[in-house]
């Protein structure tokens, strides 16, 4: 069995905020329901699936009752950032299988508003609660082994943000519209090294909502089709510590599962949505997604390769998470909005890819140099 | 962070409570699976290899070398060394690298274990060899 082809997204809406201290949570969750309800031509009264991540206030029963759903079919799958991808796979899954016909994916939270609550510890807290690990150093790590082994640079790592800051600034709602160059992220501050505070994504309140349906109701409504042709999720960790490497992401495995399953490889991919907590998240994944080889990261994200209408592989023409917008400290909503955006023609038009009829949505979830989730989500416009 | 804030107490249960009473002895005690050979760290009852229930308790050599490192500058309490070492026994595991001068640490580096005092049993950190 397959999900090739059998789920359509229907609907996106992404939060136009980046700041938020006069909303509650469960508000914008039902603020971008409404909005990507809307985008679908739907009502509320249509959604038969739900599903939500760890950002929803109380989970599924809080959540499905604040917003006063009757669904036949929930998920709350947690992978941190890579939930919503995730979330996108399981709803087509669901969909195929006649679980439910008109899913609702919801994100939002407000993390730049206060902190975000702890995680829960796992099995391995009294042996690594007490050494610090945040985001910031545990992608140091990756970065600074992957420069150990593969020779990559800081300037290398620099254009991906460079990349972003040339598509934010199309951007009317990015946190950050400023075109920057290498120079300015080289000389940004040391947050944990080799990392610079531009190497790091924002810290941004808001959310994004996804309506994922069946082939039948995504024809009949008005939208632009796109739908779910390839889909992977892996998770990887150190595994007892043995053969520790922390220059590949669970990438791939998720790649290369979505990949096949879609019938296409990296070379067919006009667009890509890349998770870019940190610049190395993106390096890294474009190189476990097969599109070079590993170790060639650097030279291929140099020069402008990322950029729309310069480089080879335009990625994340919103400005991604490094300028735009990274709502919850979670990336893979907005990845796959951005996606549907250039497959429906509707990216702006500084940044909108020719043709664009095949994308690639993916990232990453949890601490990349510790446990992390990954998904790949291959999108096809119809 | 490792002397800039109080550490925390290592908070136990019965599957690795041997470790923590031979940390108070000054051991680094790693778990070894006695049907497949392959060592592991954090201690499991299980092997995560082969998921036999045969394991043994196993005292660390408390050599390693630095796999990966960060050093990390914005933290309330101070800069820190996180890091990833590589044991003389194979496993690896992640550390804060302490009692040095943190920017010559180099990927390749000797380390050994350090035991440092919580208000229960002490928590292993890795310093320069």
């Amino acid at each position: 069995m397959t999900i090739k082809g059998k789920a359509y997204i229907a609907g996106i809406y992404e939060h136009p905020t980046r700041h938020a201290p006069d909303k509650s949570t469960a508000q914008l969750h039902a603020e971008v329901a409404k909005g990507a309800i809307e985008d679908a031509g739907l009502t509320k009264a249509d959604i038969d699936g739900y599903f939500c991540a760890g950002d929803a206030p109380g989970g599924l029963w809080p959540m499905v009752d604040y917003l006063g759903l009757k669904v036949r079919h929930m998920d709350s799958t947690d992978t941190g950032g890579c939930s919503y991808l995730i979330h996108l796979g399981h709803a087509a899954e669901a969909i195929a299988a006649g679980k439910c016909s008109i899913a609702l994916i919801t994100l939002a939270g407000k993390p730049r508003t206060g902190p975000m609550p702890p995680r829960a510890a796992g099995a391995e807290a009294d042996f690594e609660a007490a050494y610090g690990a945040t985001t910031h150093n545990a992608y140091g790590m990756c970065a600074m082994r992957h420069m150990h082994d593969y020779g990559t640079t800081s300037e290398q790592l620099a254009w991906i943000k460079v990349a972003a800051s040339h598509h934010a600034q199309y951007n009317p709602h990015a946190m950050l519209k400023e075109v920057v160059t290498v120079e300015d992220v080289l000389n940004s501050p040391m947050i944990s090294d080799p990392l610079h505070r531009m190497d790091c994504c924002v810290v941004t309140d808001g959310g994004g909502a996804l309506i994922v349906t069946t082939p039948e109701i995504a024809k009949s409504l008005k939208k632009p089709l796109v739908r779910l042709i390839g889909h992977g999720e892996a998770m990887k960790g150190p595994r007892g510590g043995k053969d520790l490497d922390l220059t590949y992401s669970a990438g791939v495995w998720s790649g290369p599962r979505a990949f096949e399953e879609a019938g296409v490889t990296p070379k067919d991919i006009k667009y890509a949505s890349i998770y870019d907590s940190f610049t190395i998240t993106v390096l890294m994944q474009l190189e476990d997604l097969g599109f070079c080889k590993k170790g060639e990261g650097g030279k291929f994200v140099a020069d402008g390769n990322l950029i729309s209408g310069v480089g080879k592989l335009p990625f994340n023409t919103d400005g991604g998470g490094l300028c735009s917008n990274h709502p919850v400290n979670r990336g893979g909503m907005t990845k796959i909005i951005e996606a549907v955006r250039q497959l429906r023609g509707e990216a702006h038009p500084k940044v909108q890819v020719q043709n664009c009829d095949l994308a690639v949505a993916h990232g990453t979830g949890g601490l990349l140099g510790v446990r992390h989730a990954a998904s790949t989500c291959i999108l096809e416009r119809a | 962070m490792a002397e800039a804030k109080k550490l925390p107490v290592p908070q136990g249960n019965p599957e690795t409570a041997p470790f923590w009473e031979a940390a108070k002895q000054g051991k680094f005690m790693i778990k070894r699976c006695t049907a497949c050979g392959e060592p592991h760290f954090f201690p499991r009852s299980i092997c995560p290899f082969c998921f036999s229930d045969k394991t043994e308790w196993e005292e660390s050599s408390g050599e390693a070398t630095i796999y990966t490192f960060s050093l990390m500058r914005k933290s309330p309490t101070g800069p820190y060394a996180i890091a990833y070492v590589t044991l003389k026994e194979g496993p690896s595991l992640q550390t804060n690298i302490v009692d040095c001068d943190m920017d010559k640490l180099k990927i390749g580096q000797k380390v050994k274990v350090v035991f440092k005092p919580t208000d229960g049993a002490p928590l292993p950190f890795f310093t320069p060899a």
